[in-house]
């Protein structure tokens, strides 16, 4: 017999968060009342800041000095 | 020339200051054009052009402002000379842009990235601004060198857009669908070049 799907389906976010599926909020987007992907797109910009610095930069960096005759 | 030259001092202010914003302008780059790679090098450009032109910031104003309009203008002429042409590279943008492992996130950020990548660019740019690098409005005008009124509006078109996309679900997947996409960001392209905005820091 093949009763598959027992496990794994449904166990998304249990981290109680609102699901984006959800309706929410669809009234209009004010400033003080944000959309819940907001969160996300500083999220996605923090998580570039919060990466260490490639080495390249580094190297830019120091090649600056030489440049400023 | 005859501009006051910098003491050493100044100079090494102006590096350090220039150092810290460079996180910075690599996420702003990031929400910009799609890849990583690409990205970088648009923030080396830009960093040689603000050193080279340093003479030209004010100490005291904020750099990381200051930085963001020359970053913004190297975008706008390497787009223009179709050097980013929507080679959106999803494993790549899936691997760099996902939270670290255990963090499940309710909207997978890479989905939320591509959809980003869809607005005009104004749109795009006027959100990164103010939803991600939190500036004010007033600081997203000046850095765009347009009115309040317009960034505002921008923001609210952008968020708009993003809001259905994400709600329906409605995110484009492949690459050929980013294509017709780009196109149509060129011709705005065009337009935000052709005139307004871009280097009208004319105060």
């Amino acid at each position: 017999m093949k009763s598959d799907k027992k496990k794994g389906a449904k166990d998304i976010s249990e981290s109680g968060k609102v699901n984006p599926k959800q309706p929410a909020s669809h009234a209009g987007h004010h400033v003080g009342q944000k959309p819940e992907w907001a969160n996300g797109l500083r999220r996605l910009y923090d998580s570039v800041v919060e990466e260490p610095l490639p080495d390249s930069f580094k190297a830019l960096l120091s090649r600056l000095d030489d440049k400023s005759r | 020339m005859s501009e006051s030259a910098r003491t050493p001092g100044e100079k090494a202010d102006f590096k350090r200051e220039l150092t810290e914003v460079i996180p910075h302008l690599r996420a702003f780059a990031r929400g910009l054009c799609g890849r990583p790679d690409m990205a970088d090098d648009l923030v080396q450009e830009a960093m040689m052009k603000a050193w080279a032109a340093q003479d030209r910031f004010e100490p005291g104003t904020s750099m990381r402002a200051w930085t963001f309009v020359i970053l913004r203008n190297a975008y706008l002429t390497d787009m223009r000379r179709n050097r980013f042409r929507g080679e959106y590279d999803e494993n790549v943008a899936e691997r760099i842009l996902t939270a670290p492992a255990g963090q499940e996130e309710p909207i997978h950020l890479a989905d939320l990235h591509r959809a980003l990548l869809t607005l005009p660019p104004e749109r795009r740019e006027a959100l990164l601004l103010v939803g991600a690098g939190g500036f004010s409005y007033e600081e997203a005008a000046s850095i765009c060198g347009c009115a309040v009124g317009t960034i505002k509006s921008r923001v609210g078109r952008a968020r708009a857009t993003l809001s259905s996309m994400m709600e329906d679900g409605n995110i484009p997947r492949r690459s050929t669908e980013d294509a017709s996409a780009h196109r149509a960001i060129l011709q705005e392209l065009d337009m935000v070049a052709g005139g307004n905005g871009l280097a009208s820091k004319t105060r």
